[in-house]
């Protein structure tokens, strides 16, 4: 069994009993890389050098005495997260050559629990996008089908996971840029409940809905990451001050009584039939689990990509209006004065979809048309989340599928925005409501792609989620596949 | 014939409002794919959020606070690093006319 | 046709805070260029704001000096636009909800008192500096000042002229600076204001249209801007043309307004609540702590010294001019043991002549003042009990000042002891007496002005330490015997 397609679990377990070093694993992880990333392109920056040398710090602690919740094991970053002295691209080229003077919060916390850093991974630019297609270093393939789209924005740090080019990563997740990815390449992704994780040092995106969160091989590997990111961070005023459980003591205690609600509104026409089956027969296995399921109701379901396609563009276009050229970043040289200045660089440094965004937004809030547009979209915002605030009293836990369809090929949706933003329909409630939601793989369909099933709690209870995440995961007992590459 | 919500002039307004430039096909295709999109958004007409206080904040808090006390600023040379033109201790910029 | 001016005043004061809005950077002035700056004021990717609760405060104290509504909840919006010294492409400033509203400020003027209303009070954070290139098609931005808190004062559109105007803002500015809140200084632009004016015809309601004048910064400057844009305006009004809704920068060497002939149209801000920020919920007891804080402002102390020390309104006015003054005043006069009116006007005198005028001339205030205020109630103790002359106590005043000492060790040193005793003086007068009886014979023969020989011979004998008055009781009794 090689190194790298180990567990953090599995691997803190060898290095406490000194089976293997740091070294070792980090070694094994970028031998991996070396052999697929030229296939995969799951990575922005590799930081081989520093890796080793962190490794080697992690094994002198270990020697010392010291294992810390992560000591020695190589975890990759969306470039989306700021690490100081390494290039923060934001897959964009506006940001191609940024290297940020400080950490993320997120950062500092994985550092302090003796990470080993392997990069900065894909994503779609400005984590606007479903398929990482959208970034200005080049499309990341499925590892399952190289010519197919890993899901996006973090669809590198999905498709490193799966092809055992990091043991875990961090990815964000906006509207689903975390879960759905993680379907697709049929790993663990979790985003957390608003405020849980800090945004400091998070590029940002649509600041109301972002969160960063895990992607990992297993439920187990989410409840460590977990324990490491979660937290109040002072510097972030909309972080909440929630004490963070050890989610690990929520593995393995069974979902026996609990009530899982069904949604009527997401099984409907327009799923591809496999990934239906699959979540169905995840259904009957909660319910081989002592579950009771029933049917509710999310009514403003069908208004979702609505409000989130204005509140989204808004916010991010006030979110990147810093980048102008004057302090950081690619700025052009044909620009005569001022006003040119700006024009260019933004029409230069900025790819298609970001641009379309950038104007959505900016129309939405324009004057005469910010009633009509941003206000209306706050106000059904707020009844989305009534929507499961009434739900959560009838049910313990949601279940619906993460997407609509399994991965689809590269090229497939790019000249469709509107189908594109469809493959996000059953995560973007999760984020306009603020309540976190775990995607787990249930399955893979007969071309053998990877189905992923999703799971909604109320705020703040993240514990419940890898209780019944990790009971899923034992009842379903999938057959263990690996990517072919 | 569906409703144009975004007319290319009103799309040349947004991109200036945004400090954007599109060639005149990007320009087309944009316009297009705005009102696409727009229009889609029309549906939201079809919600009663009569007396619906709009939401900003999914989690609702109030008075997150720093203290008033001067931590570290950063060199000016850090603070200049990332510049794509400096001078004398500033960014520098093509001249601004008043 | 008789036209009124309509005026409205918006005022931005930088406060006195250490450190910047929603970043830890030191918000004072005069550093070297971005030396003061961090990711967050630098607007870098992925940085977020957290309020300053100071900034909160100094808030709440401006609105309730100045009898604001505090709205019990607030909030933060950004206002969008494309500026070099604006690094996030948006100012966090307060739009919809403000915290303070519906205030005012009572101003004096030569036809009495008038209130100007306060139509809201809010918070947000300043831009950079831009400095321009005179040689080379370049600009410089200077991020120290991104970040700064301000506070910006709307005034209702009550001010009906130039004079009103600079009374108002002078009197907002001694609020502030009494206030501890701001240094109120323009030249530094800790304390700017703008101008909205319009003229419509006497009698009438409806507002006129409006230009907006910028770049005055100094009282002065407000008011020049402003008469000479009431000229404008009418002018062309009685021609029979229509003002133009525009903004107008105010030419300090040239005595004009002109025209921002700007290439762009009115802006498009598209205020929106930030995400990044959550509400400032203010409850009864953070109010009523604040007002805890609140100091007695100048206005206040102006009546008080009128009317319970008997000074003049004019004198009440110097004094009350710096906060420094007026608190050196209070301490001179809370060290008497007694306050009768003369101690207190005789303080007054002191402080706001010999005194301010030699601090003024070594370009200090009051709170660098060699001579402290127990030294000054001394002296003048020394000088009412007659210890000294009144003209003594000049030379004396002088020394205190250089050397820092107290009245009565000066007085010992250098033996400036007023001679009071009735005997040694009898003697000397008696002495001057006999040695000039020419001029005794011209006083009898009805020579009044050589009375003032005799006396000024007793002061040369005497070296000056004479009483006075004693010396005119003597004189007219010896003489007349």
């Amino acid at each position: 069994m090689e190194l790298y397609s180990l567990t953090i679990h599995e691997l803190l377990d060898k290095l406490r009993k000194g089976e293997t070093s740091s070294v070792e694993i980090t070694a094994s992880v970028f031998g991996r890389i070396d052999a697929v990333e030229k296939d995969v392109r799951a990575y922005i920056t590799l930081m081989r050098e520093t890796a080793l040398a962190e490794a080697a710090r992690a094994d002198e602690a270990i020697r010392k005495g010291g294992i810390g919740a992560l000591t020695g094991i190589p975890i990759a970053l969306k470039d989306i997260c700021c690490t100081n002295g390494v290039r923060t691209t934001c897959g964009s080229r506006i940001l191609q050559n940024f290297i940020p003077p400080y950490d993320a919060t997120v950062v500092e916390k994985l550092r302090a629990a003796g990470a080993v850093f392997a990069g900065k991974t894909n994503m779609d630019e400005f984590a606007m996008g479903s398929s990482t297609e959208t970034s200005f270093f080049g499309a990341t393939r499925n590892p399952w089908d190289l010519t197919r789209i890993p899901g996006g924005s973090s669809g590198g740090s999905a498709a490193a996971v799966a092809a055992g080019e990091c043991i875990a990563a961090l990815g964000s997740d906006t509207g689903g840029s975390i879960r759905q990815p993680a379907a697709l390449c049929g790993v663990v992704g979790m985003k957390p409940t608003y405020g849980r994780v800090s945004r400091f040092g998070l590029v940002a995106f649509a600041s109301s809905l972002d969160q960063i969160g895990p992607f990992t091989k297993d439920v187990e590997d989410c409840a460590i990451l977990m324990n490491v990111i979660a937290g109040y961070d002072p510097r972030e005023s909309t972080s909440v001050p929630e004490e963070v459980p050890d989610y690990r003591q929520f593995l393995g205690r069974g979902i026996e009584g609990w009530t899982v609600g069904i949604p009527k509104e997401y099984f409907i026409a327009g799923i591809d039939p496999e990934v239906e089956a699959a979540v169905r027969q995840t259904i009957r296995v909660v319910e081989g689990a002592g579950a009771r399921c029933i049917e509710v109701s999310l009514p403003h379901t069908e208004y979702c990509l609505a409000v989130y396609y204005i509140v989204a563009p808004a916010e991010a276009c006030s979110n990147l209006a810093r980048y102008d050229g004057v302090k950081y970043g690619f700025r052009s040289e044909e620009g005569r004065d001022l006003m040119e200045m700006y024009k260019k660089t933004r029409a230069a440094g900025f790819g298609a979809e970001v641009k379309r965004r950038i104007m959505i937004g900016t129309y939405a809030l324009s004057s005469g048309y910010y009633d009509a547009y941003y206000k209306k979209a706050s106000q059904v915002r707020a009844l989305i989340k009534r929507d499961f605030d009434e739900a959560f009293a009838k049910c313990d836990v949601i279940l619906t599928p993460t997407t609509p369809t399994p991965a689809f090929r590269i090229g497939e949706k790019t000249d469709d925005p509107m189908q594109m933003y469809l493959s996000d329909i059953f995560t973007i409630s999760t984020n306009l409501a603020g309540i976190p939601g775990i995607s787990v793989p249930c399955g893979f369909t007969a071309a053998g792609l990877p189905v992923g099933v999703q799971f909604l709690a109320g705020h703040f209870q993240e514990g419940q989620l890898i209780q019944f995440a990790s009971a899923y995961e034992k009842q379903a007992h999938l057959e263990k596949r690996r990517p072919t590459l | 014939m569906e409703k144009i919500k975004i007319s290319q002039d009103e799309v040349t307004y947004v991109a200036h409002l945004a400090r954007l430039e599109f060639g005149e096909e990007e320009k087309e295709k944009f316009t297009f794919q705005l009102n696409e999109i727009l229009r889609y958004m029309d549906k939201l007409g079809e919600v009663d959020t009569a007396g619906v206080e709009p939401m900003t904040h999914a989690i609702a808090q109030k008075n997150a606070f720093r203290e008033d006390a001067v931590g570290v600023s950063l060199p000016p040379e850090v603070s200049l690093a990332n510049a794509p033109e400096s001078r004398g201790g500033c960014f520098q910029v093509p001249k601004v006319i008043e | 046709m008789e036209f009124e001016p309509v005026i409205g005043l918006e005022i931005h004061a930088q406060l006195l805070t250490d450190a910047k809005i929603f970043c830890g950077c030191s918000a004072k002035f005069g550093a070297a260029p971005n030396t003061h700056t961090c990711p967050v004021c630098l607007g870098m990717p992925g940085v977020l704001p957290v309020l300053n609760r100071k900034v909160v405060e100094f808030m709440m104290k401006m609105a309730l000096a100045t009898h604001c509504d505090l709205n019990r909840e607030c909030n933060f919006a950004r206002k969008n636009y494309f500026y070099p010294d604006l690094p996030k492409g948006y100012q966090i400033s307060q739009y919809a909800h403000p915290p303070a509203e519906h205030g005012w400020v009572e101003v004096e003027l030569d036809g009495g008192k008038k209130r100007i209303g306060i139509t809201r009070i809010h918070m947000e954070e300043d831009a950079g500096k831009l400095m321009h290139d005179e040689h080379n098609p370049a600009s410089y931005v200077d991020l120290n000042r991104t970040g700064v808190p301000l506070i910006e004062i709307v005034s209702d559109p009550d001010i009906r002229s130039a004079e009103e105007a600079a009374a108002y803002l002078r009197r907002l500015h001694e609020i502030l600076v009494y206030l501890e809140i701001c240094d109120g200084n323009m030249e530094e632009g800790s304390f700017r204001c703008d101008a909205n004016i319009s003229l419509r015809p006497r009698g009438t309601e409806p507002f006129g249209i409006r230009a907006e004048l910028k770049n005055m910064n100094s009282f002065r400057n407000v008011q020049r801007a402003l008469e000479y844009e009431i000229k404008r305006q009418q002018y062309v009004l009685e021609g029979g043309g229509q003002v133009v809704q525009e903004t107008r920068l105010w030419d300090d060497t040239a005595g004009v307004t002109h025209s921002m002939r700007s290439k762009e149209e009115a802006h498009d801000y598209r205020y929106f609540p930030d995400p990044d920020l959550v509400p400032v919920v203010i409850d009864d007891a953070w109010i009523d702590d604040v007002r805890k804080t609140l100091p007695e402002l100048g206005s206040e102390k102006r009546e008080r010294y009128v009317r319970d020390h008997g000074i003049s309104a004019y004198d009440a006015g110097v004094l009350t001019s710096t906060p420094a003054t007026a608190s050196f005043y209070e301490a001179t006069v809370a060290s008497f043991p007694t306050i009768t009116p003369i101690l207190v006007k005789t303080s007054s005198n002191w402080i706001t002549g010999d005194l301010m005028k030699m601090l003024n001339e070594d370009k200090k205030d009051f709170t660098a003042s060699p001579i402290t205020p127990r030294a000054i109630a001394e002296l003048i103790q020394i000088i009412d009990d007659g210890t000294i002359s009144g003209k003594m106590a000049k030379d004396v005043v002088e020394e205190m000042y250089k050397s820092g000492k107290p009245p009565g060790e000066i007085v010992k040193e250098k033996g400036l002891v007023q001679i009071t005793d009735e005997g040694a003086l009898t003697k000397t007068v008696a002495g001057i007496l006999e040695k000039n009886p020419e001029q005794v014979a011209q006083y009898h023969a009805g020579k009044e002005k050589v009375f003032g020989f005799f006396v000024g011979q007793v002061m040369k004998a005497t070296q000056g330490k004479a009483n006075p008055q004693m010396i005119n009781d003597l004189l007219k009794k010896m003489l007349a015997s």
